[in-house]
């Protein structure tokens, strides 16, 4: 087996080129609520900051886990709820308006 | 939780992520997407938080009310015409997240042998995180109008940025061959100088560029601390947004014709100051009276907003107008070129809020396509992107930028205080030639009399 590293940079690199197939076909219209979406998407790191709380006997790093922990769900809370608020305010045309 | 349980889990959480960005293929499909990815963070935050050997509930709770509060008071209260500083302060908080969550783990290992690998994603994870972290505070205040817009040099700003670069990388190899925490965090604190020292230069007009870049280093600080826990979703999702980010500041660049060394180390539009002065030739003047009768009479009109337009708050009466020559037969589209507004899509997004349907918004190349077969086009608080210089003066500052092609429709309007130039000090042969009438007055104001004009008609 290689190590952890290693499959870590294979899955970053195979992720990185899904990413790039699926934002390339994002249209213009929509890259606003695709950058707050990625910042929501991001907050992913609220993982890292849960296991971090869970350090014993060290202030410090307790300090360190509350501020990941609240700047994470901000991104997680925020994100997903201001690119919601923004995707809803795309309409198509309505039909009773050219008449 | 069994380990490939959790493993499992965490990939289909990952998966939820790409079909949320898959949907955003379309805005019919795209709110949906949106609550598809956020079903997947829900699903790794329950996975996390049963998997953990240990969370202390009491620091997490809190961590998670006060993060929860702030977020979704800023997602439910900012103005769409701030969304640029609002993503730009997110970027900085993905940012702080990696940095610190990784420099917990650092404490967590302190006086215990770490693998190399280890230790070295740690260090690369603090210093994106740090440098995120900083650069996007310094985003946010240029555009929230708290520093200075214009970019900040002084003699040998470059030469210092590279000198506390290779400081890092020094304090790196230190913190990588003794593992001792003073020289770790000296990395961290140096980082969080760099990331303020990278983006001062750099003038308002590029902050799209530097958010869409930033956005991507959140993502890359996200797969680095991915790499440190040994977490393939925080890989995954990291390398997403890294992508993201990196197509968006590309596609900007491309639309200003310019490098991205250029953007971060040109300080653009620090000499620049010294408008050109208007060129000869005569300007032709219209009334919002005219250009009611020319509106109405038109088969095909195409607006054409620039940042300008939101600043005075005036799409809701661009919709207006629109509106009304709509019930009148006449069929209205929207030129968007990318760099209209403040960050990639802003515009889109502004004129969605004034109720326009997203199938009126055009690209620039659907725009160009349409020019030459329409009647009227309405520029309001737009300059250098309808420049035809770029396209036809080789000696022009922005020669080579993609713009659109105003000048190739019948009549060309455009809605401006002055003859004054943009942001780049160019000056706009546009306002000279013999298809375009010039509408002096504010893009409000004016179209507020067209509105009562069209009433008359």
């Amino acid at each position: 087996m290689p190590a952890p590293v290693i499959i870590g940079i294979v899955v970053f690199v195979l992720a990185s080129f899904v990413g790039f197939e699926l934002i390339a076909k994002v249209p213009p219209t929509l890259h606003t609520p695709l950058m707050s979406g990625s910042n929501a998407v991001s907050g992913i790191t609220i993982v890292g900051a849960i296991v971090a709380t869970g350090i014993e006997n060290d202030t410090l790093a307790a300090v360190f886990a509350f501020v990941a922990v609240a700047a994470a769900m901000i991104n997680v809370v925020g994100g997903y709820l201001v690119t919601d608020r923004m995707l809803g305010m795309f309409r198509r045309p309505k039909r009773e308006e050219s008449e | 939780m069994n380990a490939n349980v959790e493993a499992i889990l965490y990939l289909i959480a990952a998966i939820a992520f790409i079909i949320g960005l898959k949907r955003l293929g379309s805005p019919r499909t795209a709110r949906r997407g949106n609550m598809i990815s956020g079903a997947g963070m829900a699903l790794a935050v329950v996975v996390t938080l049963v998997a953990a050997d240990r969370v202390s509930w009491a620091v997490l709770t809190a961590g998670a009310i006060v993060g929860s509060l702030i977020g979704a008071v800023l997602a439910l209260r900012v103005k769409m015409t701030a969304m640029p500083q609002m993503v730009a302060a997110f970027n900085g908080f993905g940012g702080l997240a990696s940095a610190l969550v990784v420099g917990a783990e650092f404490l967590k290992t302190e006086g215990r042998l770490v693998p190399i690998e280890v230790i070295l994603t740690m260090i690369l994870s603090v210093f994106i995180g740090a440098v995120t972290f900083t650069g996007s505070m310094v985003a946010y205040a240029k555009l929230q109008g708290l520093l200075s817009g214009s970019p900040i040099t002084y003699a040998g700003q470059k030469i210092a940025n590279a000198l506390l670069f290779a400081g890092i990388l020094g304090f790196a190899v230190w913190a990588q061959a003794t593992q001792q925490s003073l020289p770790f965090l000296v990395v961290g604190l140096i980082s969080l100088g760099l990331g303020v020292l990278v983006v001062i230069p750099i003038g308002g007009a590029d902050m799209p560029v530097v958010i869409a870049l930033l956005n991507s280093l959140s993502g890359m600080a996200a797969a680095a601390t991915g790499f440190v826990i040994d977490n393939s979703a925080l890989v995954i999702a990291g390398a997403l947004v890294g992508a993201s980010g990196i197509i968006l500041s590309l596609l900007m660049c491309e639309a200003m014709n310019r490098s991205i060394a250029n953007v971060l180390f040109g300080a653009f539009g620090a000499t620049a100051g010294q408008p050109s002065a208007p060129g000869g030739g005569d300007v032709h003047t219209t009334t919002p009276d005219d250009l009611a009768i020319a509106l109405t009479y038109a088969s095909r009109v195409v607006m054409v907003p620039g940042y300008g337009l939101a600043v005075a708050q005036a799409q809701h009466a661009l919709r207006e107008v629109a509106t009304i020559l709509e019930r009148r037969g006449v069929e209205v589209r929207y030129g968007i070129h990318p760099v209209a507004g403040r960050m990639p899509g802003h515009m889109n997004v502004l004129l969605a809020e004034a109720d326009v349907p997203y199938e009126y918004l055009l690209d620039l190349d659907q725009t160009n396509a349409l020019l030459p077969r329409t009647d009227v086009v309405l520029v309001l608080g737009a300059n250098d992107v309808v420049n035809p210089a770029a396209r036809d003066d080789p000696g022009s500052q922005i020669y080579g930028m993609p713009i659109l092609e105003v000048d190739r429709a019948r009549t060309v309007v455009v809605v401006k205080r002055s003859l004054s130039p943009g942001f780049a000090g160019i000056d706009n042969p546009l306002f000279y030639m013999d298809g375009t009438l010039m509408l002096f007055a504010d893009a409000k104001k004016a179209l507020t009399d067209i509105v009562a004009a069209l009433d008359l008609v």
